[in-house]
């Protein structure tokens, strides 16, 4: 019997030293920017099956475990970005006004470099958007920056809140109005859509409710037609989508903040938002929340009129705001689009932090898993060499539930996991980026967003 | 009397509403100034602590810790703040587009592909609501070029202030040469391989056919004492085939850039090489050609899938490493005040801090033959210059003064006005009632 306990003991030891389970790791001596309890300095992290464990002082850990050295380091939480088009290889279905029954999630490309890149850049998680062309698109996917695993199901972050894209002003109206002859082509038509949609929903689900009701009497009584688009309206006023909404103007932002009062929905991020600026106070009364560009603008008409110090005004006024990319170059470094805050207004680095890290985390529904360093969450966490809000600070490490998906040391330059074997030499392409918020409506434009 | 009284009550009234309407728009001011107990980044000379810089007449009267204030000049206290020269941005459409999707707002692109005689200057919009937007960051001078085409325009050196197109002008002016492509423009360009080298080899030709007619033509002109039909395309390139006018001849990829090279030798120009993505590939033979180089954005994709996720942060170092003559651009319009970030990202990644500093102060004064007036702060320069609480590059240093041509030039813009509107918004405006819709 001991003997048993003793062989028992030597295979237990064994399989510890010989491999760690992937996920378990620990991090020594750096400073931890844990966002929502401040600044810890000589700090080490400790991280089993993915989970962040303990945070201290000289933590023990197990034997054999992988561990990370980051003396003069600063680990902030992985970066979130609340507003991207990588990992998808469709963007949008720009063939009605209204396609709310389809799903960016099934069409994500664990192929796609720009997830390496996004890691580079301390990105873990991002929000795979459906594009702008519809006034309500597609539902969207928040996926983890997995790069590695090749099922593309793997990268859906689990347990994360259903969102859906709405879009306002001139994509919907250039797509459909101008593009294809059918309404919108005003902002007084966006509207018209989006009532028109949420009416049929409600009309919908007013039909399914009574047949639940009448199936209890007479169980022969036959169903109403399922229809998935409608279902997503119904599910949207059931509060079961948070909807991220395309918008730039005041005007629009309250048009959209009236509609959703009258079917009571309450879920909402505003997306680009650049003149959220000027209706801060109605969006912060409504609960809304705000995904902003930290100095976009003049791209377009309707944002002429805008204001880096947007994220500010947000802030102060007591909007929920992050800071997104929309672009598969921006994301690389989004640590440095927070940084603005401080020149465009006084954010505090939590504050500036907080912008990329536990608000979109609020905006996506996934605040108790990710977004700050606190024990209980998951072990998304980016290593920098220095401040990351300090033009100076270089990514060096990013991990992603416990497991080092980027590291720059030993970053070989190739890092495609797809070659085209007809491809002799890798093609030049120049610098341009495709991950955009048009992408799919080239043929109808020729410019950007 | 009532009659007075209310005829002086209305001039009062009157008066008052004339003066806040002044103190609305605040004007840059000239004159005398002395900024004192300033750190001096002169970037050709050294640091200095604890300095004065005197600005007289527009210009850089004198400089460091022993010089006395003149009697007539307005102090500005710089405790604990640093003074750099103003930055010049190598690359811009500043003044030449307003609004990007809207293409009667964009003054670069002119119909044809033979056009160098289009002048960037004429088109500047002096009023551009980008401009305040772009020198509250400490850029104070850019290049504002067309595009599109082989031979796209004239490009300008541009002052970020002034009234009139004249005013502003830098003392610049080159030549675009958009040097014929053998690559992809894009991911969406889906033109075959073979295409792509047909469209590529067509290019070449037309441009070394042009310059032959330009030389047959500077040849007419010689023999008639300038008596040669009227061409304004191909007098606009005369300057340049004689070498008395600067080429900016972009050029991105590996083999188009020693193709410019080439061609450059070949027909004995004065160039610079614009753009030069992937000049890292080739660094030793930009060097060893001794032709400088204006790149960026620096914040850019790789241009191959291949590549490190950073070889467009590190080509400005890299090139510059290497012996090439670098100068920093950002390609941008609206954003032009993004320069010193990518300024930054180059120092971080290999360029270091100082030779990044000037790659977008001295360096491009260099380039453009201007480095006697512009890019540092030396006596007897003009007085581009900005004040801030620290290193530029960095995101939480706030630029509190500005000079520009000796002008103190207010630190507003659209944007800081929306800002100071709408921060805390004016309370007390009450909702109508409006009736439900269906």
């Amino acid at each position: 019997m001991k003997y048993t306990f003793f062989i028992f003991f030597v295979i237990s030891c064994l399989t510890t030293f010989a491999q760690a389970p992937p996920g378990d790791l620990i991090i020594r001596n750096g400073t931890v920017l844990t966002i929502t309890k401040g600044k810890l300095e000589e700090t080490d992290i400790l991280i089993q099956k993915g989970k962040i464990t303990a945070i201290g002082d000289h933590l023990k850990a197990p034997s054999g475990i992988k561990e990370i050295d980051a003396t003069g380091q600063y680990i902030m939480p992985g970066i979130i970005d609340a507003h991207s088009h990588i990992a998808i290889d469709a963007v949008n279905e720009a063939t009605h006004p209204v396609t709310a029954e389809v799903k960016v999630g099934d069409a994500i490309d664990p192929f796609d470099l720009s997830i390496y890149r996004a890691l580079a850049g301390g990105v873990t998680t991002s929000h795979a958007m459906h594009g702008s062309a519809n006034a309500i698109g597609g539902q969207c996917q928040t996926i983890k920056h997995r790069y590695g695993v090749l099922d593309p199901s793997a990268y859906k972050f689990e347990g994360a809140a259903r969102t859906i894209k709405f879009a306002l002003g001139e994509n919907p109206m250039r797509v459909h109005g101008e593009g294809r002859g059918v309404q919108p082509r005003t902002r007084m038509g966006v509207e018209r859509v989006i009532r028109d949609a949420f009416q049929q929903g409600l009309i919908y689900k007013e039909k399914w409710t009574t047949y639940e009701a009448e199936k209890k009497k007479n169980p022969n009584v036959p169903a109403p037609l399922y229809n998935e688009r409608n279902q997503t309206m119904a599910d949207i006023i059931d509060g079961k989508i948070i909807i991220q909404c395309h918008s730039y103007r005041a005007d629009e932002i309250l048009m959209l903040l009236s509609v959703l009062k009258d079917f009571g929905v309450k879920k909402i991020t505003f997306q680009h938002v650049n003149e959220g600026f000027k209706v801060a106070p109605e969006l912060a009364s409504f609960g809304a929340m705000a995904s902003v560009f930290s100095d976009w603008w003049a791209y377009k008409f309707e944002v002429y009129y805008s204001t880096a110090y947007n994220a500010t005004i947000l802030t102060r006024n007591g909007v929920v705001t992050s800071i997104n990319s929309d672009s598969g170059e921006l994301i690389r470094h989004l640590f440095h689009e927070a940084a603005k805050t401080q020149r465009y207004g006084d954010l505090s680095d939590d504050e500036a932090l907080a912008l990329i890290t536990i608000n979109p985390a609020r905006q996506l529904g996934i605040d108790t898993k990710v977004g700050s360093i606190e024990t209980g969450k998951d072990a998304d966490l980016a290593i920098f060499s220095g401040h990351p809000l300090s033009i100076y600070a270089i990514p060096q490490i990013t991990i992603v539930d416990g497991i080092v998906r980027f590291d720059k040391a030993k970053d070989p330059a190739d890092m495609r996991l797809y070659i085209d074997p007809e491809e002799a030499t890798p093609t030049y392409y120049g610098q341009e980026d495709v991950d955009g918020c048009m992408r799919d409506t080239e043929f109808m434009f020729s410019h950007r967003h | 009397m009532k009659k007075y009284t209310i005829a002086f009550c209305c001039f009062l009234f009157s008066t008052l509403l004339l003066k806040v309407h002044a103190q609305q728009v605040e004007k840059s001011t000239f004159g005398t100034f002395a900024l004192t107990n300033a750190a001096v980044e002169t970037v050709t000379k050294g640091r200095l602590e604890n300095a004065t810089v005197i600005i007289r007449n527009g210009i850089i009267e004198a400089v460091g810790p022993g010089v006395s204030i003149p009697p007539d000049a307005q102090v500005i206290d710089c405790k604990d703040l640093t003074i750099y020269p103003g930055m010049v941005d190598g690359g811009t459409r500043l003044g030449l587009q307003e609004i990007e999707s809207l293409s009667l707002t964009q003054d670069y692109d002119e119909l044809g592909e033979l056009t160098p005689e289009m002048d960037a200057l004429t088109a500047v919009n002096p009023n551009s609501v980008l401009i305040p937007v772009t020198r509250v960051s400490g850029v104070t001078s850019v290049i504002t070029y067309p595009s599109g085409g082989l031979f796209p325009g004239t490009a300008a050196l541009i002052n970020l202030q002034g009234y009139t197109p004249e005013q502003m002008y830098g003392g610049f002016k080159a030549i675009v040469i958009n040097f014929p492509s053998s690559g992809r423009r894009g991911r969406y360009d889906k033109r075959s391989d073979e295409d792509i080298k047909k469209d590529g080899d067509k290019a070449v030709k037309k441009l070394n056919d042009t310059w032959d007619r330009v030389r047959m033509y500077a040849s007419i002109d010689s023999a008639t004492t300038g008596k040669a039909d009227y061409n304004p395309e191909l007098a606009a390139l005369v300057p340049v085939l004689k070498g008395k006018m600067t080429a900016l001849i972009e050029a991105n990829k590996e083999s188009d850039i020693l193709a410019a090279l080439k061609w450059i030798k070949e027909q004995k120009i004065k160039a610079v090489l614009t753009g030069v993505a992937e000049g890292w590939r080739v660094a030793d033979s930009i060097a060893l050609a001794g032709i400088p180089v204006i790149t960026g954005p620096v914040m850019a994709m790789p241009t191959r899938d291949n590549e490190p996720y950073d070889q467009a942060y590190k080509n400005a170092g890299l090139m510059q490493k290497a012996g090439v003559k670098v100068a920093l651009r950002t390609d941008e319009a609206e954003n032009v005040r993004n320069l010193p970030f990518n300024a930054g990202f180059a120092a971080a990644y290999g360029m270091g801090r100082d030779e990044a500093l000037r790659a977008v102060t001295i360096i491009p004064a260099e380039i453009f033959g201007v480095a006697d007036k512009i890019g540092s702060i030396e006596v007897g320069k003009r007085a581009n210059l900005f004040v801030s609480t620290g290193d530029p590059f960095e995101p939480s240093t706030a630029i509190k003064y500005l000079f520009i041509d000796g002008w103190n030039i207010p630190m507003e813009s659209r944007q800081t006005l929306l800002y100071d509107e709408f921060l805390h918004r004016a309370p007390g405006m009450t909702t109508q009632p409006v009736p439900g819709k269906s």
